[in-house]
């Protein structure tokens, strides 16, 4: 319910907040601590098969060997794994990390912008590296987390409004750093579009209670919501048009600076498409616009399998635990959402849509495993699919040569509810596992 | 809150049929092969006899009796059907939130046996569910003990026996109508509600339970005249304070919402102080920091697994708090409080292995034998033992496993729900939805053929 709030709730007035565009150099990880050979551990690579009484030798924070009878070279510190296991760390596709703590608190809530179309935002810079929820989460083995924007008016349920169709960029971050320019990944990862649905069924806030519009004036609405975010798209390259033209009338717009990367097809745009008509929209937007496309949140997919495979648009699932829609839905409908997606040939990843309960990531995952998702493919899911879904495959989401050492040692399998994550490296720096949550709990268990 | 269409109610009555039709008659069953978690007692490998819904025998091995219907489980595991002590399913209103006590009113009488949130519990392996009235007052409504009888009425629902009981509730959610704000369930400027803090709320339950001691008194007082033969004239009866009595005389149960140390502590306090027993403290996210005390009063703990961070007084939870209760002696158990997280409370039993190291049988406790005990049914459910209810799971694989899937659960010894039969009804069901849909369209068209073409703008049919 949460979600399809989020997504569905916002308020319009436009704002544009300046910013500059440029990308910091990324921190440089050299030095002894970030260089370690991790031995006797089954290693998971994800993109090979398994390699039991292995080893990882990680150099200067990236993967410098990986391998069976590999030997600790001279002055590397050997970490000890006993036998347990060894894989990337986990990245949650979708989540409100760093700009949510408390979900029922404004205050603490910043995912979401008035106005319709804010391009030029992004999540990253408002996210708190001291937000309880980051240390808690990593605590379950997610190493990396997209954080998005959602709805209006600080975010949060009781703002009431239309939705936002551009609410901004979504973030790309490690869950591990001082500041947000530590963390980052990619602080524009995506362009999220919030693309209208056709609402027949309302919620009214303020009395707290459904309605129902007609579906002709839904239909009349949801039109002149898609020619709106056309239009806007259309304004865009009129824009790249006259700076291309280099007019001396030329003047910068934040907002349509932040478009150009997306118009040129270098950066993707993601689309929550609820059901089956949304989905069809926003491949005919994606299509009509040239987009580079990720759908997220395909609840009512229905009969659209096929299309967003012939497209080869990828999913960002975030329903597998949801409750069905319609009551005469099978009752494992959402649960056997990713292995229909995976029959289907589409490639997936999964988010948790939320902050709460984003450690719950790999449990997602296993869930979907339990009804019919082959167990190998639910773990590259939530590891080398997600990377290859936002781009940074070529770093991150496997144990393999040359990649950043973000890994993890648990003491059974990745999606288990039982399994526990011994310790974790982002880039090769060993990262406490420590949150408020084991630190209330050795207190409070302390308690004479 | 609930939206439902003609056509879903038909279908709806479609599944109920077929739902109907496989739980006729007791029968005599044999679960053979099954790794079998008694809960109560270490697990095995073996055969369970079912009869008259009840369990007759278990062991390694057992005699077959003729005509008996024999269920080859092929190594699955066998566990008691999960308890679910927290629960808003099937009923068809929640809160009664006008007033800061509505002791007066009862789940029992708005009990929905057609919610499909049933069905899709038991598929969980929720054989029974206790469903309480919201947290909107101090002291709410009558709570109801079900069965997941799908397919029965609403009276045949009801866990027959078992202890009535009440729902209390504290902090944020009982105060919201005090504070005037756009939110939900808050008071609008001019209708605020009494209370608008915790110090109100206590209060709201000390002047409860005083008018309900006055109230006792004078029925004791009219009681012992008439015992000794004296004409007295009874006291009006009182629908608001008699639920309060029961309590006081350990009638009726308190199952107490609350999330922070300080406010269970004041409950706890004013029990004490009334001469009552809290049953279970619900939610009580708050609960490890008051372990101690909670065991001291005897109450027993209903927890999330590991909700938190949604509002200020769910910020100091932590998924470990199951886990430190138990250690600490508290009765514990981990409930939904959801229609959606019912449906896999065995994996959010799990989590207590990983966060605070509970043994398996101890996480499966949670949600089998310490509910049905928080809930005085452990002689009838909560483990599989001789002349124990037959309330079963068949998961294909270890029930804390993130991979399991319930395959087949009983209710008194009725199988509810079969994976498999689901999985192959689904095209006649689908089938069935068609013909309804075509159905109702070809009226329609006969319809509007008798009355003509529709005035321009008017509303397509829902």
């Amino acid at each position: 319910m949460t979600r399809r709030i989020l997504f569905s709730m916002a308020a319009c007035a436009a704002t544009l907040v300046a910013q500059a565009d440029k990308k910091p150099v990324a921190p440089a990880a050299a030095g002894a601590d970030n260089s370690f050979f991790l031995r006797n551990v089954t290693v998971h690579p994800v993109t090979g098969p398994e390699i039991a009484g292995g080893a990882v030798l990680v150099k200067d924070g990236k993967i410098a060997d990986v391998g069976a009878k590999l030997v600790a070279p001279k002055g590397v510190k050997v970490v000890d794994g006993k036998g347990l296991h060894v894989w990337p760390g986990m990245i949650n596709s979708a989540t409100q990390l760093g700009v949510q703590e408390i979900s029922s608190i404004r205050e603490t809530v910043d995912t979401g912008e008035i106005g319709t179309f804010n391009p030029q935002l992004r999540p990253l810079i408002a996210v708190n590296p001291e937000s309880e929820h980051i240390p808690v989460t990593r605590a379950n083995g997610i190493t990396s987390a997209m954080t998005m924007p959602s709805s209006g008016g600080g975010g949060g349920p009781r703002s009431a409004g239309t939705s936002p169709l551009i609410p901004g960029h979504v973030s790309l971050m490690h869950l591990d750093g001082w500041t947000w320019e530590e963390m980052e990944i990619k602080r524009n990862a995506a362009l999220m579009i919030q693309f209208p649905t056709i609402e027949t069924r309302t919620f009214n806030f303020i009395e707290f209670a459904p309605g129902r519009t007609a579906f002709t004036e839904a239909k009349r609405f949801y039109d002149r919501r898609v020619k709106e975010l056309n239009d806007y798209f259309d304004q865009a390259r009129n824009y790249q048009k006259a700076k291309a033209a280099a007019r001396p009338d030329f003047r910068i717009d934040l907002a349509f600076e932040a478009m150009l990367p997306v118009l040129d097809g270098k950066l993707p745009v993601i689309i929550p498409a609820p059901d089956e008509r949304t989905i069809k929209g926003a491949i005919e937007f994606i299509e009509k616009q040239k987009l580079k496309g990720i759908l997220a949140n395909i609840g009512r997919a229905g009969t659209t399998l096929e299309l967003i495979k012939a497209k080869n648009i990828p999913v960002i699932i975030g329903e597998s635990t949801d409750l069905p829609d319609q009551e005469d839905d099978a009752y494992d409908k959402n649960y056997a959402r990713a292995a229909d997606l995976y029959k289907a040939g589409i490639k997936f990843s999964f988010g948790t849509f939320d902050t709460q309960f984003a450690r719950n990531l790999p449990f997602q995952a296993g869930i979907a495993a339990g009804y019919g998702l082959p167990p190998a493919e639910a773990v590259k899911a939530v590891t080398i699919n997600a990377a290859e879904i936002w781009g940074i495959a070529g770093e991150y989401g496997s144990i393999e040569k040359g990649k950043w050492a973000d890994l993890i040692l648990t003491d059974g399998d990745l999606l288990e509810h039982k399994t526990s994550v011994k310790q974790m490296w982002i880039k090769g720096h060993a990262v406490s596992l420590e949150n408020k949550h084991t630190k209330m709990y050795e207190k409070y268990l302390a308690r004479p | 809150m609930r939206f439902v269409s003609s056509l879903r109610n038909v279908s709806y009555s479609f599944a109920l049929a077929l739902a109907a039709a496989c739980t006729l008659g007791a029968q005599v069953i044999v679960i053979q092969n099954a790794n079998i978690l008694p809960v109560t007692k270490p697990g095995f490998k073996g055969s369970v006899l079912i009869e008259n819904g009840k369990i007759k025998e278990m062991g390694e091995k057992v005699v077959v009796p003729a005509g008996a219907q024999v269920i080859e489980a092929n190594g699955q595991y066998l566990m008691p059907g999960i308890i679910d002590c927290h629960s808003h399913i099937a009923a068809d209103a929640i809160n009664e939130g006008s007033v800061s006590v509505s002791s007066m009113v009862g789940i029992e009488d708005v009990l929905n046996p057609t919610d499909v949130a049933i069905y899709r519990g038991l598929a969980g392996g929720v054989t029974s569910s206790n469903i309480l009235h919201g947290s909107a007052n101090a002291i709410g409504g009558k709570c109801t003990l079900i069965k997941m009888r799908w397919g029965k009425s609403a009276s045949e629902m009801v866990f027959e026996g078992a202890t009535p009981s009440i729902k209390f509730a504290l902090g944020e959610n009982p105060k919201r109508r005090g504070s005037a704000g756009s939110g939900p369930l808050q008071g609008a400027p001019g209708s605020l509600r009494y209370p608008a803090t915790r110090m109100g709320v206590e209060d709201v339950i000390r002047q409860a339970f005083n008018d309900a001691k006055i109230y006792q008194a004078k029925w004791q007082e009219y009681n012992a005249k008439t015992a000794k033969g004296e004409v007295a004239i009874p006291p009006r009866r009182d629908l608001k304070l008699e639920p309060l009595v029961e309590v006081l005389e350990g009638k009726r149960f308190v199952h107490a919402h609350s999330y922070r140390a300080d406010e269970i502590l004041m409950l706890l306090r004013v029990a004490d102080d009334y001469g009552f027993k809290i049953r279970t403290l619900q939610h009580v996210l708050e609960g490890y920091k008051v372990a101690k005390e909670i065991a001291a009063h005897g109450a027993g703990a209903s927890t999330f697994s590991d909700w938190w961070a949604y509002k200020i007084e769910a910020f100091d939870a932590i998924p470990y708090n199951a886990a430190i209760l138990t250690k600490k002696g508290v009765l514990t158990s981990i409930n939904s409080d959801s229609a959606d997280v019912t449906r896999r409370l065995n994996t959010e039993a799990a989590k207590a292995v990983k966060y605070g190291g509970l043994t398996e049988t101890e996480a499966l406790a949670l949600i089998t034998i310490n509910p049905a005990k928080q809930l005085a049914v452990d002689n009838r459910v909560g483990s599989i033992e001789v002349g124990k209810d037959a309330d079963l799971v068949l998961y294909d694989k270890h029930p804390l496993s993130s991979y399991a899937v319930a395959q087949k659960v009983f209710v008194d010894g009725n199988v509810y729900f079969d994976r498999m039969k689901d999985i192959e009804e689904r095209g006649k069901k689908e089938l069935v939805k068609k013909q309804m849909i075509d159905r109702s369209k070809e009226q329609e068209r006969q319809q509007q053929k008798k009355l003509g073409p529709p005035p321009a703008g008017a509303r397509r049919p829902a």
